[in-house]
C-alpha cells in the first residue's frame, strides 16, 4: 500500500483544530520575541552586568607619593611597595608547622598571630603591615589557606634622625603626619586610578576596555634645604648639647638673599624610618613650635628703632654707673660693670642698663610697632605645622619696668625662625622677606621695615660684638666677617625665672660686609657650669657658618688670619 | 550567478580568517604590552630602591667618618690656606 492510499489522509477533521494550533504557536513566538525585545533592548542592564562580571575586571592601578628633595636633588625622602599580610579569620586555620613559620618570617609571637586569628567575627584583620617583598613571597610560599597579601608603600628616609623635624613622616597608609610630609600631603599624594579589562579564563589580561580613572603619581617636592649644610647644622648642635650637658637645642640657618630655610635642626630628635620608641620630646621641632624669652638678641631691635627715631648715634654716651637701674622697684643690673658706654659699646658688651635707658626714652607704641614689624607675635608663615606666633603683649598695658626689660628681651616671646628671620632684616638693608621651605627659583619681594642708614648701624656694631672685646669672639670665623649677637636668659618656670635654668642663644649672619647666611643657634638649659650665649652658643654658631660658607663657595671678605680669643676667664660678660 | 556567490563565498572564509588572526595577534600585543609594561613599573620600583641605597651610603655623617677614620683627611689649618680671588685671577 502506497503512501496516498492511506486512509488515515481520508480522515477530514475540523478545521478549527488545526487553526487553533497555528494561533497557539504564533502566540508562543510573540511571547518569546517579546521576552527577546523585553530583555535584550528594553531592560538589558542586569544580563548586561552579568555578562561582564564572566570576564571584565576592573583593576586598581597604583600611584606613587612623590619624592622629597634637598635643593640640589638629593634624595630625602621615597616611597617603596611593600606588602602587608592580612587575614579572614574564619576561613584561615594553619597547621602547626605553618604557624610556627609564619611567626618565624614576621618576626612576631605565635601567640600574638593566634590571637588576631581568634577574631572569627571579623572578616578582615591585619597580621602585619609594611613587610619587604622578599618576606612577603616565602610567606605566600607557605599557601596558608584564608591569608592574603595586599601591596601598600613605605616611605624611607636615608638621612634618619638628620633632618627628621624637617621632612616628618607618613602613616601606615602613606599619609603626612608631621613636618613637610604633613604640610604639603596636597602635592605629594598619590592619586590610585582604576581601569576596566577583559581577562581570559586563565585570569591573564587580554583586552583593555577602558581607563576609568588615570593614575596620578604624587608630584616630587625640592626644598629649599641643603643636605650639606643640614648635616653640618645637626651634627655642630649634638656635640654643643652634647657637651654642654644641655636639654635641648636647635639651629636655622636662612638664605639672606631669597629668605630660603637651609637647615633646620633640633636635638634630641628621632629616626623616622624606626619609630616604635618615641617621645613627645623627640617629635618636637622647637626651632618652629617653641618660644623662649630669648635675652640680649633683642637689644639690637631697640637700638635700631632709637637710631631710627633719631634719639641716639652710634657714638652717644650712654651713663651706666653704678651698674643698675631701679624703676618703680625692681633692679635691672649689668654683670659687667662701666662707668659709661657708647650706644655701640651697650650692644658689644650686651649692657642691660644701657639698653633699658635707651628704651626708656622711646614710645611704648614705637617699640611694640617695631617688633611686630620684624615679625615677632605672628607665625613666621614657613608653612610648618603647629608654628608658633610668640607673644608681644599690646603696649597700652606695658609698665617702664616692663618696657625696660622688653628692651632686652624678657616679657617677650619668639621662636628661634622668627629670630633668624627678623635679623635677616639688618643683614637686607631694613628689608623683612617671606620665609620658604620650598626651593625658589626668583627672590621674593621684602617689605621695608627699616631705614638702610640704620640697618648698616646696627652691622657694625654687630660687628663688634664679635671682637675680642665683645661678648662673642668665639663666634670669629677665619677669612670672614662676622656679625650677630649673644643671648643668655633665664628661663621662665611657674611664673617666675628659674635661677640656674639658662637658654644660650647666640644670632648673627656672613659675610658682613655682603651677608649671605643668617645662623641663629639656641641651647636649652646648658648645664655644665658654663651658661652665656658667648660661649656655649657661639662657637657651634661660628662652626655652622663657617663650613656653610665653604660649602656655598662664598668669597671671603676678612683677613686670612688666626682667630684671636681674649685669655681664659678674661671674657666680656654679657648681662642676664 | 553559482560562480559569483561561490567567489563571495570564497571572500568572505578569507575575511573571516583574517579576522581572527588579526584579532589573536592583536590579543598577543596586548599581553606583550602588558608584559612591559609591568616590567617598567617593576624598573621604576628597582629605581626607588636603588635611589634609596645611594642616599643611604652616601649619607654625610657616613661620608665624613670615612673621610676623617680611614683616608685621614683634614680641613687645612689657616697657615696652609691661599685664597685665589677672581678679581686677581683676571690681572
Amino acid at each position: 500500500m502506497n503512501f496516498a492510499a492511506s486512509p488515515v489522509l481520508e480522515l477530514t477533521l475540523p478545521v478549527w483544530r488545526s487553526r487553533f494550533l497555528l494561533y497557539v504557536f504564533v502566540a508562543g513566538f510573540g511571547l518569546l520575541l517579546g521576552r527577546a525585545v523585553y530583555l535584550q533592548g528594553l531592560n538589558n542592564d542586569f544580563l548586561q552586568a552579568k555578562g561582564e562580571s564572566r570576564y571584565s575586571r576592573v583593576m586598581e592601578v597604583p600611584a606613587n607619593r612623590g619624592r622629597i628633595l634637598d635643593r640640589n636633588g638629593e634624595a630625602l625622602a621615597i616611597s617603596t611597595p611593600v606588602k602587608s599580610i592580612w587575614a579572614i579569620p574564619g576561613e584561615t586555620h594553619p597547621g602547626k608547622r605553618q604557624l610556627a613559620r609564619l611567626a618565624a618570617l614576621l618576626d612576631m609571637p605565635q601567640g600574638e598571630i593566634e590571637k588576631r586569628l581568634a577574631d572569627t567575627g571579623r572578616d578582615f584583620v591585619f597580621i602585619k603591615r609594611q613587610i619587604s617583598p622578599e618576606v612577603a613571597e616565602r610567606v605566600a610560599a607557605l599557601h596558608i589557606p584564608g591569608l592574603f597579601q595586599n601591596r601598600e608603600y613605605r616611605r624611607y628616609y636615608p638621612s634618619g634622625d638628620v633632618m627628621a623635624h624637617v621632612l616628618g613622616f607618613t602613616g601606615a597608609d602613606d599619609i603626612g603626619q608631621e613636618g613637610v610630609e604633613l604640610a604639603y600631603q596636597e602635592r605629594l599624594a598619590g592619586k590610585p586610578g582604576s581601569r576596566r579589562v577583559i581577562k581570559d579564563r586563565l585570569g591573564q589580561t587580554v583586552e583593555d576596555v577602558e581607563s576609568i580613572k588615570a593614575a596620578q603619581d604624587g608630584n616630587d617636592l625640592t626644598l629649599a634645604l641643603d643636605a650639606r649644610i643640614q648635616n653640618l647644622a645637626f651634627s655642630q648642635l649634638k656635640a654643643a648639647v652634647a657637651q654642654n650637658r644641655a636639654k635641648a637645642g636647635a639651629v636655622v640657618v636662612l638664605d639672606v638673599d631669597t629668605g630660603e630655610l637651609l637647615a633646620l635642626a633640633n636635638f634630641p630628635t628621632y629616626n623616622p624610618n624606626n619609630r616604635s620608641k618615641l617621645a613627645g620630646a623627640q617629635l618636637r621641632n622647637r626651632a618652629v613650635t617653641d618660644t623662649f624669652e630669648p635675652g640680649s638678641t633683642l637689644k639690637p631691635f631697640t637700638i635700631a628703632l632709637a637710631l631710627e627715631a633719631g634719639r641716639v648715634k652710634p657714638e652717644s654716651v650712654i651713663q651706666i654707673a653704678p651698674g643698675t637701674l631701679s624703676i618703680s622697684g625692681a633692679t635691672i643690673r649689668d654683670a659687667h660693670v662701666e662707668r659709661s658706654l657708647t650706644v655701640a659699646q651697650v650692644i658689644q658688651k650686651s649692657s642691660n642698663v644701657g639698653a633699658a635707658k635707651i628704651a626708656l626714652g622711646l614710645p611704648a607704641e614705637a617699640m611694640w610697632e617695631m617688633f611686630r614689624d620684624v615679625g615677632f607675635g605672628a607665625t613666621p608663615g614657613l608653612g610648618f605645622p603647629g608654628e608658633a606666633a610668640g607673644k608681644v603683649r599690646p603696649y597700652r598695658s606695658w609698665r617702664p619696668i616692663e618696657q625696660a626689660t622688653m628692651s632686652y628681651g624678657h616679657g617677650i616671646s619668639v621662636s628661634l625662625v622668627q629670630l633668624a628671620r627678623a635679623y635677616s632684616v639688618f643683614a637686607r638693608d631694613g628689608e623683612l622677606i617671606p620665609l620658604s621651605l620650598s626651593r625658589m627659583d626668583a627672590p621674593p619681594v621684602g617689605r621695608r621695615v627699616m631705614a638702610p642708614k640704620t640697618a648698616a648701624a646696627v652691622r657694625a656694631m654687630l660687628e663688634m660684638v664679635v671682637n675680642r672685646d665683645g661678648t662673642a669672639p668665639r663666634a670669629q670665623i677665619m677669612g670672614y666677617r662676622v656679625a650677630g649677637k649673644t643671648g643668655t636668659a633665664h628661663k621662665q618656670e611657674n611664673g617666675g625665672y628659674a635661677p640656674d635654668k639658662y637658654v644660650s642663644s647666640f644670632v648673627g649672619f656672613a659675610p658682613a660686609s655682603h651677608p649671605r647666611l643668617v645662623v641663629a643657634v639656641m641651647i636649652d638649659e646648658p648645664s655644665a657650669g658654663r651658661y652665656y650665649g658667648g660661649i656655649v652658643a657661639a662657637p657651634v654658631f661660628a662652626q655652622i657658618m663657617a663650613g656653610a660658607l665653604r660649602a656655598l663657595d662664598v668669597v671671603p671678605d676678612g683677613p686670612m688670619r688666626p682667630i684671636e680669643l681674649p685669655p681664659e676667664g678674661q671674657e666680656v660678660k654679657e648681662s642676664v | 550567478m553559482v560562480r559569483l556567490n561561490l567567489i563571495l563565498l570564497v571572500v568572505l572564509a578569507a575575511c573571516a580568517l583574517g579576522l581572527v588572526t588579526s584579532q589573536h595577534q592583536a590579543r598577543r600585543f596586548f599581553g606583550e604590552l602588558e608584559q612591559e609594561q609591568e616590567r617598567s613599573r617593576q624598573l621604576g620600583v628597582e629605581y626607588g630602591q636603588l635611589q634609596l641605597e645611594a642616599s643611604t651610603w652616601a649619607v654625610h655623617a657616613r661620608v665624613e667618618r670615612i673621610a676623617s677614620r680611614q683616608l685621614h683627611m683634614r680641613v687645612p689649618e689657616a697657615k696652609h690656606l691661599q685664597i685665589a680671588r677672581p678679581e686677581e685671577a683676571a690681572k
